[in-house]
């Protein structure tokens, strides 16, 4: 369904000469809807992760929480926050699925210095390629919502790949599958976009929800992750940030001083061209005034 | 559950109490969930803290553990007063109107009439008039409304109600034993609740012997369908609840009184002047069954639905949630002490023949004689003999009275805590231990631990080593403790749920067939393989040696294919019943015969004759010539209700949601045209409809039988009469065993009088002048599963170590912070874990006192892997939990009980 490439149109049936509309694709960016006034907990989703992905078990302590983990980690893509909050006197017990939130401009792929080692397919889905990953650990610190982790045993980064092997076989994602309210669903961006609003304004009528929305920040282009929140005018209560930005460095890194390195790399090469169609080589002086003497060609 | 699973999403209104379906249910939670996004439904949580259910819920309130009737009476008490009530289905399909006998009492002093101190009630008064019409309008034209038991009300005499909506025509034509009942699914109405072995009324619900003489149900009972007799059920429910105050509620469970009546607003808003349209479910589980009242928790439950028209209709029902995947099947066929397969009662040593058995065990109807009764009970001799047939084949025969005589007779209460307490007491030697943890069971643990000391042998299946095999290391066992222990024990490797096939049936009552998926690994076996040679080896000792008496072991009809691995196909298609002879009937099903050995394609064609043997009536067409019904899978859903009448098989007669009749008004239309279940199909005189109608298919509703078919009485019971509840026909708030205040309805009668306690010294009962002055609830995690996943690594994963729920108001007071270690204490026993400090419970003010919850998750204990690599404390929570005991369901008090708590250093 979402790998842009099985879904080009490459022929159609009984149909002469060429075809029309080749290489135009289906709506392609892909979603996560994630519903937490419907999420019970249940860490099925968890589950569903470390089976699918094969994760090896890791020892965890109890923390005064029923949430598995602190945060995620390089063997641990998904994970349930459980956080307390008190509104309006009435007590609340929010849970919200943590994972990567394959962002459209993301933060970690801004950052990242190996050639190959974070993608970003055209359905949005942002893929970590371990082979190419050199361990830097830039792609940590240049993610607004501290998904990536660091395998000391591998030196390499990992994360949640939105399942891009089961999508790219037109499956969901395992958590999604796992999910048993329904509180998860995958489709299309613009569906997830769709059935987002219809809870939110359900929310806002039937449940005295008067600042439910959804979580979708434009600040890093949009996610392909979203939520909808009881509240979305405070998502720091869920441990989400306001407007999650990619750190200025990267900014800078990415649209000034990587192109201006560029460009002035450029200059130099371009300078030592000119210089040599100009002035041409430098040949040796001789050493005591002698007579000059010609080089061979072939030996340049 | 009286409705199923699915159902749930054509709710309105949601109570859920007693139970945590989000962390015990998360798959069946998902149709709570569908009932709010699709139909806006209202979800109001009532827990002892706040779980996960209760993070989803429109409202929640937090209730002192064990003070549940308290407030389900106080919304009883507030649906009256505010004229919140069906009157039409009260009067019509509930015994509101009945009048009961002069003499009998409500408790306002704690106790019903007929207390005798050490025998329980006499129950003589707990019972209906006689005499038919007392009410004072009516427009009779003869005397003969109240003639006495033969006589029959002549058409045109029915009774009226003062309510606006007509009332039937009532026929004169006697409301004899269901002779052509029939069905659509080829099966006769029938239904039964899931604890029905109280149900079927009468005397002698038990298997006590019966030392009082045992009186009857009235034939023609007196009533008033103006509800105004002040003897009448209506009057005396009225009264009995009026002390359920707002107040009296806030002094008893702690909730506000503002919140309370928020609550109850919501919940009764469904039945807002009387409009019928809504349905509101009520939804529960062990949190409602571990009390010493925790059966009639769930009466009121099931009296405050009557009182709103809510049962037998889509999205409503009393639903209780299974905690296994299938204990429904268990109890369904029998796996408690005092009912055989379909809640069959099993005979007591009084019941000297099939037939004095059968006169005690068949009801005969009780009801206004103007009414009809279907009394589908009546068919308990046709369920007995074929189960007679299908335990014993051929050796059960007409002159030897279907070996009725073979049956064991039960002289007194062989329930779970008495088996412990025997075995402590050195009378039960021996112990097959299957399928379950008896010591992590609890409650009590020590005392089965001690218990298991004093017994000869001990056989344990099970896919673990575990706290019950492994007894004789439990905490704080020496090694010269050891020494001391004769006990021999015989671990049997078992096989896990994917290792078996066979059916699980479901809280929804579907037999689903499922499919083995890997062999059981190594030496393991397979139940019915280890359970088989077992028998097979004893039945030779029994041939060969003889013995007091070897005629039901040598005589057990044993016809499987492998004897010593019957396949479950084989045993499924037993349950199901078949024919011994060719079977035709004319009356019921002209043209249709079933021949000898096939399959019984329904119940309805069970006999007393000996021509039919069926392992269950209840299941009774599961298997039928057309294969296994429970292997379905069809997905069709024509109503949209949920119905999915193809998807495996439900019991009784593949019907989704019981009493159904319920679900339409007196002349047979349904409250709300949205949500046809069934419905009176005047043209072809029979009942039609998208589930299988719970009713007799040709009772035209002029006859006005009740759709409570299995009550003798046809309608639902309000007051429950005679002995069917052991501690009151009306629930009453008692206190737990162990309770930090005296009951403020009745200080002087706290506790339930006839709940169960023992006298052992290992039996000791604490309070708050001893220091336990905090009340302990436990429960399960949705991350584990009983006792057994604390071996899965991915389960320990997810919550590696035992702890303890913890206010933090109290742990301030403790000087504890999270993640320190406690100890909780109780007058049995010592439980060592972490604190979890949290603001999910809150302080609460009990009869103007304040007083703390906490709570215990249940999954851990000495055998596990982190109890194996020593870091955990290794003692099951059941070291703590009191064995007092539900006088009618036998279930312990593991809910609500006193302890103390006090920080310790780190292990």
């Amino acid at each position: 369904m979402s790998n842009p490439r099985t879904m080009q149109i490459q022929e159609i049936s009984a149909h002469p000469g060429p075809v029309p509309g080749r290489d135009t694709r289906r709506e392609d960016a892909v979603c996560k809807y994630i519903d937490v006034t419907t999420c019970i907990g249940c860490k099925a989703c968890e589950v569903a992760c470390v089976e699918w992905n094969d994760h090896p078990f890791r020892e965890t302590v109890f923390d005064n929480t029923y949430q598995t983990m602190p945060s995620t980690e390089w063997n641990y893509w998904n994970l349930i926050r459980f956080a307390e909050h008190e509104r309006d006197g009435n007590f609340m017990w929010l849970m919200r699925k943590d994972q990567c939130m394959h962002c459209e401009d993301p933060g970690c792929l801004r950052a990242c210095p190996a050639d190959g080692a974070i993608i970003k397919y055209e359905n949005g889905i942002v893929d970590f390629q371990q082979e190419n990953c050199i361990g830097c650990g830039y792609c940590i610190s240049g993610c607004p919502f501290d998904i990536p982790k660091f395998n000391p045993q591998t030196k390499k980064v990992f994360k949640c790949t939105l399942c891009s092997d089961r999508v790219g076989q037109g499956l969901e994602p395992a958590c999604i599958k796992a999910c048993p309210t329904g509180c998860l669903h995958f489709g299309t961006k613009s569906d997830m976009v769709q059935i987002a609003g219809l809870r939110v304004s359900q929310l806002k009528a039937e449940s005295g929800f008067a600042n439910a929305g959804l979580y979708d920040p434009q600040s890093i282009g949009g996610t392909h992750v979203i939520y909808v929140l009881h509240d979305s005018s405070q998502p720091e209560l869920y441990g989400l940030p306001a407007h999650p930005v990619i750190p200025p460095t990267y900014t800078v890194w990415k649209w000034l001083a990587k192109p201006t390195g560029l460009f002035m790399a450029m200059l130099g090469v371009l300078a030592v061209f000119f210089h040599r169609l100009k002035v041409g080589p430098k040949w040796p002086q001789p050493i005591d005034g002698g007579p000059r003497t010609q080089p061979e060609r072939d030996e340049i | 559950m009286t409705n199923g699973w699915i159902d749930i999403k054509n709710t309105d209104m949601m109570l859920i109490m007693g139970g945590n379906p989000a962390e015990n249910h998360p798959c069946g939670f998902k149709w709570p969930i569908e009932a709010k996004l699709k139909r806006n439904a209202k979800m109001i949580v009532v827990d002892p803290r706040f779980t996960r259910t209760a993070a989803t819920a429109d409202l929640f309130l937090q209730i002192r553990a064990g003070s549940d009737i308290a407030f389900l009476g106080g919304l009883i008490n507030y649906a009256i007063a505010n004229n919140r009530i069906a009157k039409d289905y009260l009067i019509n399909y509930t015994n509101a109107a009945f009048v009961v006998k002069e003499g009998f009492k409500l408790p306002d002093d704690g106790l019903f009439s007929g207390f005798d101190g050490k025998e329980g009630y006499a129950t003589d008064t707990w019972n209906y008039e006689q005499g038919g019409n007392l009410g004072p309008a009516v427009p009779s034209s003869g005397s003969n409304s109240t003639s006495s038991t033969g006589d029959h009300v002549k058409a045109g005499n029915e009774p009226q109600t003062n309510f606006e909506k007509k009332s039937p025509q009532v026929s004169s034509k006697p409301s004899a034993a269901p002779e052509k009942g029939q069905s659509s699914a080829g099966g006769v109405m029938s239904s039964q609740t899931g604890g029905g072995h109280q149900a079927a009324g009468g005397p002698g619900a038990s298997g006590q012997g019966g030392q009082r003489p045992t009186p009857m149900l009235p034939p023609n009972t007196a009533y008033d369908l103006s509800l105004t007799h002040e003897r009448c059920v209506f009057q005396l429910l009225k009264k009995q609840y009026s002390r359920y105050t707002p107040e009296m509620v806030e002094r008893i469970t702690g909730i506000p009184k503002d919140q309370f009546l928020k609550a109850a607003e919501l919940f009764t808003s469904i039945r807002k002047d009387g409009n019928m349209k809504k349905a509101a479910t009520i939804i529960y589980a062990v949190g409602w069954t571990q009390h010493t009242t925790g059966t009639q928790i769930i009466r009121t439950a099931a009296i405050l639905q009557l009182l709103l028209g809510n049962v037998g209709r889509a999205g409503g029902g009393v639903n209780a949630l299974r905690g296994h995947s299938n204990i429904q099947g268990a109890t369904d066929m029998g796996g408690v002490f005092d009912i055989f397969p379909g809640y069959l009662k099993i005979p007591a040593p009084s019941d000297i023949d099939l037939a004095t058995f059968l006169k005690r065990a068949t009801p005969t109807p009780s009801k206004p004689d103007a009414w009809d009764s279907y009394n589908y009970w009546s068919n308990t001799p046709k369920f007995m003999v074929s189960f007679l047939k299908a335990m014993y084949g051929e050796a059960a025969k007409k002159d030897n009275d279907w070996a009725f005589h073979y049956l064991p007779k039960i002289d007194r209460k062989y329930s779970w805590t008495e088996m412990w307490d025997f075995m402590y007491a050195g009378k039960v030697k021996g112990l097959f231990a299957f399928g379950m943890n008896g010591v992590a069971i609890g409650p009590n643990s020590r005392k089965n631990i001690e218990a298991l000391k004093k017994a000869d042998w001990l056989v344990v299946c099970d896919i673990y080593p575990e706290e019950t095999s492994d007894f004789w290391q439990a905490p704080g066992t020496t090694k010269e403790d050891m020494r001391k222990i004769n006990t021999t024990v015989f671990r049997l490797p078992g096989a896990g749920f994917a290792e078996k096939d066979g059916t699980f049936v479901n809280s929804a009552r579907w037999l689903q067939w499922k499919y083995a998926a890997v062999p059981p690994p190594g030496q393991a076996k397979l139940d019915q393989e280890i359970l088989a040679k077992i028998f097979l080896k004893v039945r030779d000792l029994y041939t060969a040696e003889g013995g007091k008496f070897p005629d039901p072991i040598i005589n057990l009809w044993w016809p499987y294919t492998v004897p010593g691995n019957p396949s479950l196909a084989e045993v499924a298609k037993e349950i199901n019943g078949r024919a011994l002879a060719d079977l035709t009937d004319e009356q019921m099903f002209p043209g249709q015969m079933i021949k000898l050995g096939q399959q019984l394609p329904g119940f309805a064609w069970l006999r007393d004759d000996g021509t039919t043997a069926c392992g269950n009536w209840l299941y009774s067409g599961s298997w039928t010539e057309a294969g296994a019904l429970s292997q379905r899978r069809g997905t069709d859903d024509p109503s949209g209700l949920g119905v999915y009448p193809n998807w495996a098989w439900s019991w009784p007669a593949n019907r989704r949601v019981m009493y159904n009749r319920a679900s339409c008004d007196l002349s047979g239309k349904p409250w709300d045209q949205e949500r046809r279940q069934v419905w009176w199909n005047a043209n072809d005189k029979k009942w039609v409809g998208n589930d299988v109608p719970d009713f007799k298919a040709d009772s035209d509703p002029q006859d006005h039988m009740g759709p409570f078919i299995m009550n003798p009485e046809g309608v639902g019971r309000i007051f429950a009469p005679l002995a069917a509840f052991a501690d009151g026909p009306l629930p009453e708030h008692y206190e737990p065993m162990e309770s930090p205040v005296a009951n403020p309805l009745h200080p002087n009668q706290s506790t339930n009088p006839v709940a169960k306690r023992y006298s052992s010294d290992a039996d000791k009962f604490g309070t708050v002048d001893q220091g336990y002055n905090v009340i302990c609830t436990t429960y399960r995690l949705t991350e584990h599963y009983h006792y057994w996943t604390k071996n899965n690594p991915m389960n320990v994963e997810l919550v590696p170590e035992p702890f303890v729920e913890i206010p933090a108001q109290l742990a301030d007071r403790l000087g504890l912070r999270g993640g320190e270690q406690v100890k909780v204490s109780s007058a049995r026993g010592e439980y060592i874990a972490k604190a979890m400090v949290t603001r999910r419970i809150k302080p609460m003010m009990i009869d103007g006192k304040e007083t703390f919850q906490i709570g215990i998750p249940i999954h851990w204990g000495y055998r596990g892997i982190q109890e194996d690599a020593g870091k955990t404390a290794r003692t099951p929570a059941n070291l703590l939990s009191p064995a007092a005991i539900d006088p009618n369901a036998y279930t312990p008090e593991f809910k609500g009980f006193l302890v103390k708590i006090e920080k310790i250093e780190t292990l």
